[in-house]
């Protein structure tokens, strides 16, 4: 394995870990509410129930909250967008280096 | 990796770890309608002029050479893909991060903020996360203020000619914890505490926020760091043509 690829790997690998250790370490916790959080916090120094003042239009729209799996659903979406153009473009790349085009 | 950045992530990776006890709490972008609507109009036309320098430094950039296109759209998904991603961290809740240091580093600061207005539009809008309303600070605090932290740490460490690879990981983590304290300070000005006012609740807000994105900081910066390095391997005419390799040109 060259040395680049061993970084790659080894970046790789924290990445992971360090994003599955909280999992196992807080077991039971809920890693939930990204939005409530926020509001609780702002009630807490304002004391009170806080009103925003303003809803998502998209909630206007459909009378409610956004359904989880729907919301799942258009992450993904954005995730897949995101990710299909850097394979497309990483690929031509790839492609490129291999076909022994490169210019310059 | 060389001893210096493990040893940079242990310490990371420590840090966090003793913030583990901290209650579980987390923010992202600031929510629809949680602003006053005077803070709403100020962030947004505070935003304007470095939207429309940004909008001018792609076309000029695009208009000099049309092979920085691919970079410019791997730079964009980068952000998408990065700021989808919502990770469990240390504080029991999940948050995610920002992805601009790429854009930053290859483009300026500039450049990412339209980059990062595509993202927070589509979350706003789609995902009611973040918020039309909230859209001006949001792009202040991710797609503006966040930018500007990475490039300035990358000059820095091209200037005193640290390792590129860790200035590129510095970059994208100090921008992205960055891009949390100033939601925090955005958040803070809103609602000052009665007592001790802006300052006080500042520091509430930074608590709650800070703690949870450390570790997702460490991950930005180290998926930047792959995704640079797989640039580096295959698209070298295009990093020559964003002016990536100019320092070294200068220098021989």
């Amino acid at each position: 394995m060259s040395r680049t690829s061993k970084t790659v790997f080894c970046c790789l690998a924290a990445v992971v870990l360090i994003a599955l250790i909280p999992l196992f370490a807080l077991k039971g916790a809920e890693f939930g509410g990204s939005d409530d959080a926020g509001s609780v916090m702002i009630e807490e120094i304002q004391g009170g129930v806080y009103e925003p003042w303003f809803t998502p239009v998209l909630e206007t729209m459909i009378d409610g909250e956004l359904p989880g799996e729907v919301e799942s659903l258009i992450f993904c979406l954005q995730t897949g967008i995101g990710v299909g153009v850097i394979a497309f473009f990483l690929g031509r790349f790839v492609e490129r280096k291999k076909l022994g085009k490169m210019e310059e | 990796m060389s001893r210096k950045q493990k040893a940079l992530i242990m310490l990371a990776l420590a840090a966090a770890m003793t913030f583990g006890v901290m209650p579980s709490a987390s923010a992202m972008h600031i929510m629809e309608g949680y602003l006053p609507p005077t803070a709403c109009v100020l962030w947004g036309v505070l935003c304007l002029p470095f939207l429309a320098a940004g909008f001018l430094s792609i076309r000029n950039r695009l208009n000099d050479n049309k092979r920085a296109l691919p970079l410019l759209a791997v730079s964009g998904a980068f952000i998408f893909v990065i700021s989808s991603l919502k990770i469990p961290s240390v504080t029991g809740s999940c948050s995610h991060m920002t992805g601009t240091g790429l854009g930053a580093i290859l483009f300026g600061p500039f450049a990412v903020s339209v980059l990062g207005v595509i993202v927070l539009l589509f979350q706003a809008v789609l995902l009611a996360h973040g918020g039309l309303t909230t859209l001006g600070a949001n792009i202040f605090s991710m797609a503006i203020a966040g930018p500007f932290v990475s490039y300035g740490i990358y000059l820095l460490c091209r200037k005193f000619r640290v390792n590129r690879k860790v200035g590129v990981f510095l970059a994208a983590s100090v921008g992205d914890l960055f891009t949390y304290c100033v939601t925090s300070l955005q958040l803070a000005a809103a609602y000052p505490s009665e007592q001790g006012g802006i300052a006080a609740s500042a520091i509430k807000f930074l608590g709650v926020f800070a703690p949870t994105q450390v570790p997702l900081a460490v991950i930005e910066g180290l998926l930047t760091v792959v995704i640079v390095i797989a640039l580096e391997s295959y698209a070298k005419p295009e990093l020559k043509c964003v002016g990536y390799y100019k320092e070294e040109a200068k220098r021989s």
